[in-house]
């Protein structure tokens, strides 16, 4: 039956993604009968070359995917080299955990709400400070640039990329390296660079490259952020198929498979710089060189660190304002008037939508945690498993763009003759959960010492114990992280509930962003809460359980931090 | 391989087969539809955005409910297109009966696309809906000519459209009721004025609202657009643009995004004015809080661009009877009026109001005032829409000149 598991969940995942990608492929090529494409050509593509500003989108796309995916990775491990195992470590880290939580829409929408020219700052030191009665004109979100899209997302992936680093860590066993390091006078960020990093960077490569690709291809923070004059790719592909013109399909398709591209070129340039990184690494080694004096260097890590904590939280602060805000004029600092309307008058309809929303999580995220423990027991048990390199296509879903791949997901089950429900939703949602749950907990599932199975199993342990008393245990913090992740990932999912539920299924998601069309900002204030007091649930218990059943456990206690 | 290739000759089946339609109720044989829908459960896709709006649907539920036994569920859209895109979708699959869509609230062009796709329910129902006979078809042309585009009773009218600009009386007691006082005050205050941008909706309304005004030879534009005549009577839409531009907001370096954007940044004080397209949106948002009640609207001399919207029923559609009968329900005097209540909706009429029996009339004339609305004596014109087809080669010239610097 274990055998089976890798082949059981690429069936169920090969079967949709094959399907997506043929759905976002045939098009591109001139195929779709509905439309009335019956013959292949290429004309797609020539009419999506003859866009306007098309290479500014494509530029847009890499230079804000790139330079965020740098800039969040850079401050993460500056801040994990400078500061792991103090007492700031740890309240940092309790701050940046939940940020994890808040969907990027959300995070997006308070940071506009922040930063803009009517912004909270603004009003904050206006008229007082600035002089500005009225907001001045000045182009700081939107801009064409996309540095507001990028502040967003190194804001919103930095906490992302520390839990990921964060459950690797243990793995690593760091706490002893950079202890010989420091013997040998290394200061604390060289002797993590040097001794650490090489063994934990190959652990944190996949949710770098799942940073890249989402950066690259996201919609919500370049819609709410972003320039506009062109946007980026992504968000013009989905004006596209959003087009009443339904021939621009055509191009959009194409277009679809540009981004691919485009996501694809990304990764390799960061594969190009990790090769130039390590170059220079490898020569600052050799130069014997200690670099004890970084004060200066983690002071910078733990100021951007809190940065990115306060940005996302002050923005979710002003969306928790606006939600109760009666009428906040430009430069009150606060509102005038209060009122509660917004929460009364969604009490009821909140109610059945948190229920269903943590129902399809719950779903999709078992599904997938089962899913991903059968295929790496499998590995556990034997030297060479087959499939193994297969099992790489289940992170395919992160680099496909939704919308392209979902309108092939959404034939299919259609075909299958599927009515929307729960269940259809929970496993379009599995399709994109599963990768974030291996993400999270193959690493450090692989990089679990195999001695303790072994010593179980020649002890006279049968495997399935070796599993539920050997294995389980010592990882539990990484499959619950992992749980936490996948509910996270499964609350924030928009198109494929929208898609695949038929528009029947609603979250608490597809009604924010229902709502956020209408602009009352204390509606989208109130959902905005709600999107992210869920997921913070799932990692306040991700986080309590093993504090908890391993008080007694000093080793386990230490893996955790 | 082999798996991928089977798979994709799978996706070809489906998507190549078609099978017939199932058979459409008679709206006719008025009964037969109410006893068919007594039961059924329609999936009304209608834009969410706006809580009063979905407050006034939920309130035709508890009616339709009550009184022909029918569970009414609104699907809440933020983009209709996307509605389309679902219908379109199950065609290619093949789903040609029990789809999931029975009732959209749809126009233009998505009304253009679907219709040209093939996606809606037999012609000819709308006309034959009961309450049919009250509609305005000589006051308010619109409700039969969606964009240009003859209806043929492929859909039902539900409301009524114009564009309404917006300040705030006390910044601004003059307001600029032509579009050369509007480029005077955009010159004259830099950085206060800007549209939504396009193909957003309401800024591709704006455009438009341009067309009209603007070009030489207003007969054309009722017809499908050719290259040239696209390009007489465009050039002055882009020299006014061009006037304008620099002087925008952000200087035209970037727009917001839809006409909920639009109001922010009014509401902000980021701008001085702005406009929407549904004439009851300011006194909804003065009653919100979100705008102050020295907010007033106005029309352009020379009247506004204006067009009705509409409910439509798919092809597939698994509750034909049901969408029917809540489509004539909404074209009800009674469902009508309290939807132009400003302080339900706002949202104009459909009806001939004084071709209703007197007890219905007492319905409107007993809704209140409201000094946020246009009072009879600022109306001005209702402007026919161009033909679609201008619509998409506006667009693209408009982002080939200003959506890219």
């Amino acid at each position: 039956m274990l055998r089976l598991g890798p082949a059981i969940t690429l069936a169920l995942l090969i079967g949709p993604v094959a399907a997506g990608l043929a759905g976002a492929a045939l098009p591109a090529f001139g195929y779709l009968p509905a439309l009335g494409g019956n013959t292949l050509s290429l004309a797609p593509f020539r009419a999506l070359f003859a866009e306007p500003g098309l290479t500014t989108s494509v530029a847009l796309s890499l230079w804000t995917g790139l330079a965020s995916a740098l800039l969040a990775t850079t401050i993460t491990l500056l801040f994990l080299a400078g500061w792991s195992g103090t007492r700031t470590f740890f309240w940092m880290r309790r701050m940046l955990s939940p940020l994890l939580a808040l969907p990027h829409a959300a995070a997006a929408l308070g940071l506009a709400l922040l930063i803009s020219p009517s912004g909270f700052l603004m009003r904050l030191f206006s008229p007082w400070a600035t002089g500005f009665a009225r907001p001045p004109d000045l182009l700081i979100v939107h801009d064409p640039a996309g540095l507001a899209v990028i502040a967003a997302l190194v804001a919103k992936e930095v906490p992302f990329l520390l839990l990921m680093a964060l459950a690797a860590l243990p793995q690593t066993d760091a706490d002893r390296l950079t202890r010989v390091a420091a013997s040998f006078g290394y200061g604390r960020i060289s002797g993590f660079a040097f001794a650490v990093l090489p063994r934990l960077y190959p652990q944190l490569r996949l949710p770098i490259f799942a940073v890249i690709a989402f950066a690259t291809s996201n919609v919500e923070v370049a819609l709410v952020l972003g320039p506009t004059t062109p946007a980026p790719l992504a968000v013009r592909l989905v004006t596209w198929m959003g087009d009443p013109d339904l021939a621009r399909r055509f191009a959009a398709s194409a277009g679809a498979l540009l981004q691919i591209a485009v996501t694809g070129a990304a990764l390799l340039l960061w594969l190009a710089f990790e090769t130039l990184v390590k170059t220079i690494g490898c020569a600052m080694v050799r130069s014997g060189w200690r670099y004890r004096r970084d004060g200066g260097l983690r002071g910078i890590g733990a100021a951007l660190a809190l940065v990115c904590a306060a940005a996302i939280g002050l923005g979710l602060l002003c969306l928790a304002i606006w939600s109760v805000a009666a009428v906040w004029r430009f430069p009150d600092a606060l509102p005038t008037h209060w009122t509660f309307a917004a929460w009364r008058d969604q009490a009821g309809a909140t109610t059945g939508l948190t229920a269903t929303t943590a129902a399809i999580a719950a779903l999709a995220t078992l599904a997938a945690l089962l899913l991903a423990l059968t295929c790496l027991e499998n590995e556990s048990r034997r030297a060479r498993p087959p499939g193994r390199r297969a099992l790489a296509l289940v992170y395919v879903p992160m680099v496909v763009p939704q919308v392209s791949f979902l309108f092939g997901l959404q034939v299919l089950l259609l075909a299958a003759e599927f009515t929307p429900s729960l269940a259809t939703v929970a496993f379009a949602h599995l399709v994109f959960v599963l990768p974030y749950v291996f993400l999270s907990l193959g690493d450090p599932w692989r990089a679990l010492d195999p001695r303790y199975g072994q010593v179980a199993t020649a002890l006279g342990t049968r495997p399935w114990t070796v599993f539920f008393r050997v294995r389980l245990p010592l990882l539990a913090p990484a499959v619950l992280t992992a749980a936490a992740v996948g509910f996270a990932v499964s609350v924030g999912q928009y198109l494929p509930t929208l898609l695949i539920g038929g528009g029947r299924i609603a979250t608490v998601t597809t009604e924010a962003i229902a709502l956020s069309a209408g602009g009352s900002r204390r509606l989208v204030g109130v959902y905005a809460v709600l999107q992210m007091v869920l997921p913070m649930l799932g990692f306040m218990v991700a986080l309590a359980v093993p504090a908890i059943v391993f008080r007694n456990r000093l080793g386990m206690r230490q893996a955790q931090t | 391989m082999a798996i991928l290739k089977s798979l994709l000759a799978f996706v070809l089946v489906i998507a190549a087969a078609a099978h017939a339609a199932a058979e459409a109720p008679d709206p006719s044989d008025w009964d037969g539809v109410l006893a068919e829908a007594r039961g059924e459960t329609v999936y009304f896709h209608a834009w969410g955005g706006e809580p009063r709006i979905n407050a006034y649907i939920a309130w035709v539920g508890e009616k339709v409910k009550a009184r022909y036994g029918i569970d009414l569920v609104q699907v809440k859209v933020s983009d209709t297109a996307n509605v389309v895109a679902q219908v379109l979708a199950e065609k290619t699959a093949g789903r040609d009966s029990g789809g999931s869509v029975d009732l959209v609230w749809i126009n233009g062009e998505n009304f253009a696309a679907m219709r040209r796709t093939d996606l809606l329910m037999t012609p000819g129902w709308a006309t034959k809906l009961p309450n049919w006979r009250y509609v305005d078809t000589e006051g308010k042309p619109t409700v039969t000519t969606d964009f240009t585009l003859a209806t043929d009773g492929l859909e039902s009218p539900w409301g009524m459209a114009q564009l309404v600009f917006f300040r705030n009386l006390e910044t601004m007691p003059d307001a600029p009721t032509t579009l050369d006082a509007l480029a005077d005050y955009v010159a004259a205050h830099p950085g206060r004025f800007t549209y939504p941008q396009p193909p957003d909706f309401l800024g591709t309304t704006f455009l438009k609202q341009l067309l009209v005004t603007l070009a030489p030879d207003k007969d054309l534009l009722s017809k499908p657009a050719t290259e040239e005549a696209f390009a007489a009577a465009s050039r002055p839409v882009f020299a006014f643009l061009d006037k304008i531009t620099p002087d925008l907001w952000r200087h035209g370096a970037a727009y917001p995004r839809n006409v909920a954007a639009l109001r922010q940044l009014f509401a902000d004080s980021e701008t001085d004015l702005a406009f929407t397209f549904n004439p009851a949106d300011v006194s909804a948002a003065i009653a919100d809080g979100e705008l102050p009640d020295t907010v007033r609207p106005f029309i352009l001399d020379g009247g506004t661009i204006g067009n009705s919207h509409f409910v439509a029923i798919p092809f597939n559609a698994n509750a034909k009877a049901g969408a029917l009968v809540v489509a004539d329900f909404l074209l009800s005097p009674e469902a009508q009026a309290r939807k132009a209540d400003p302080t339900i909706w706002g949202d104009p009429t459909v009806l001939d109001v004084t071709a209703l029996p007197p007890k219905d009339q007492a319905l409107f004339y007993a809704l209140t005032e409201d000094p946020a609305l246009l009072p009879p004596s600022q109306m001005r014109p209702t402007l026919p829409e161009p033909h679609p087809s201008w619509t998409e080669r506006l667009e693209e010239a408009w982002v080939a000149r200003y959506g890219n610097r």
